[in-house]
């Protein structure tokens, strides 16, 4: 019995990957102005001010999404991690290693959003005691340690592995994250979007909703840039990308 | 327009905010890109 089919067999090649990659970028890259152009503009401008909040709220466009992908790209890499793991997919081990960077600048930006929303509402821009902020920033520590862990492997494909099984880690981690609102009594807020009835306004949920798939369109394009080059390099001894480059 | 530069006395908190995910967008960019001229200008000195 075939366990993966033929096409997506394809697809893993390195050379094939590759040119993938590079036609998905233009339309990657346009999805990501629009949405994020109407997401971003959409919250400043057409978004009414929060009862509550005032304008301060209009930090949510930023840090929703960002969060969002923080969790989703260590799920991601886990996921490649275990295809990386278990049948030693070239593409897969790549995907670790490209994400991480992509996923630790997203982290920093969640926490450097959330301190600066977390001064004016609660009065503080941390909190040690608080769930939800310290687990994220333990997400972070698992971003950097598999970057670092990249680095201080000198042979690729075992270093791809190694880091394959911190963001299995990472992404047990990203669980609490996310349900740590629901677990503990957090000073963080609860979920804003739920499945089947979110608690905010169709005019704060749509640019909220794009600037999501914006974000995440737009980490699929950086993640495709880094692919093609970490693959590039890897391969550079294969008649294929010697024709790349050419 | 000052209202909106304003943001109801937030100004620093929300452009604080937007201005960050500019500059971690800009670095996701700049990033790939910068290592992708670096990484064929060393392989095409390597090619025979």
């Amino acid at each position: 019995m075939k366990l993966i089919p033929h096409w997506l067999h394809r697809l893993s090649s390195p050379p094939v990957a590759y040119g993938v990659a590079g036609a998905c970028q233009p339309w990657l890259g346009l999805a990501s102005v629009v949405l994020l152009g109407y997401g971003f503009l959409g919250g400043l401008i057409l978004a009414p001010a929060d009862y509550q909040q005032g304008d301060g709220y209009r930090i949510i466009f930023v840090h929703v999404p960002a969060a969002a992908l923080s969790i989703l790209l260590i799920w991601a890499m886990a996921f490649a991690g275990v295809i990386a793991l278990v049948w030693r997919i070239k593409l897969a081990e790549v995907f670790v290693i490209c994400a991480a960077p992509v996923g630790a600048s997203l982290t920093t930006l969640t926490l450097v959003t959330g301190m600066l929303w977390g001064k004016p509402m609660w009065g503080a821009y941390w909190s040690w005691h608080d769930a939800r902020l310290v687990s994220e920033l333990v997400l972070l520590f698992m971003y950097w340690g598999v970057i670092a862990l990249n680095q201080a492997i000198a042979d690729p494909r075992a270093a791809a592995r190694a880091c394959s099984l911190l963001a299995i880690v990472g992404a047990i981690n990203a669980v609490i994250v996310k349900y740590s609102v629901a677990w503990w009594n957090t000073l963080h807020q609860g979920p804003t979007l739920k499945l089947g009835g979110s608690s905010i306004d169709s005019a704060m949920l749509w640019p909220l909703l794009a600037a999501m798939a914006g974000l995440a369109c737009f980490s699929g394009l950086v993640i495709a840039q880094r692919l093609r080059n970490e693959l590039l390099w890897r391969e550079r001894g294969n008649p294929w990308a010697r024709d790349a480059i050419a | 327009m000052n209202d909106f530069w304003n943001m109801g006395g937030y100004a620093l908190y929300v452009w604080g905010s937007y201005g960050a995910c500019l500059a971690v967008l800009a670095w996701n960019l700049a990033s790939p890109a910068l290592a992708r001229r670096a990484l064929l200008k060393r392989l095409k000195a390597q090619q025979p």
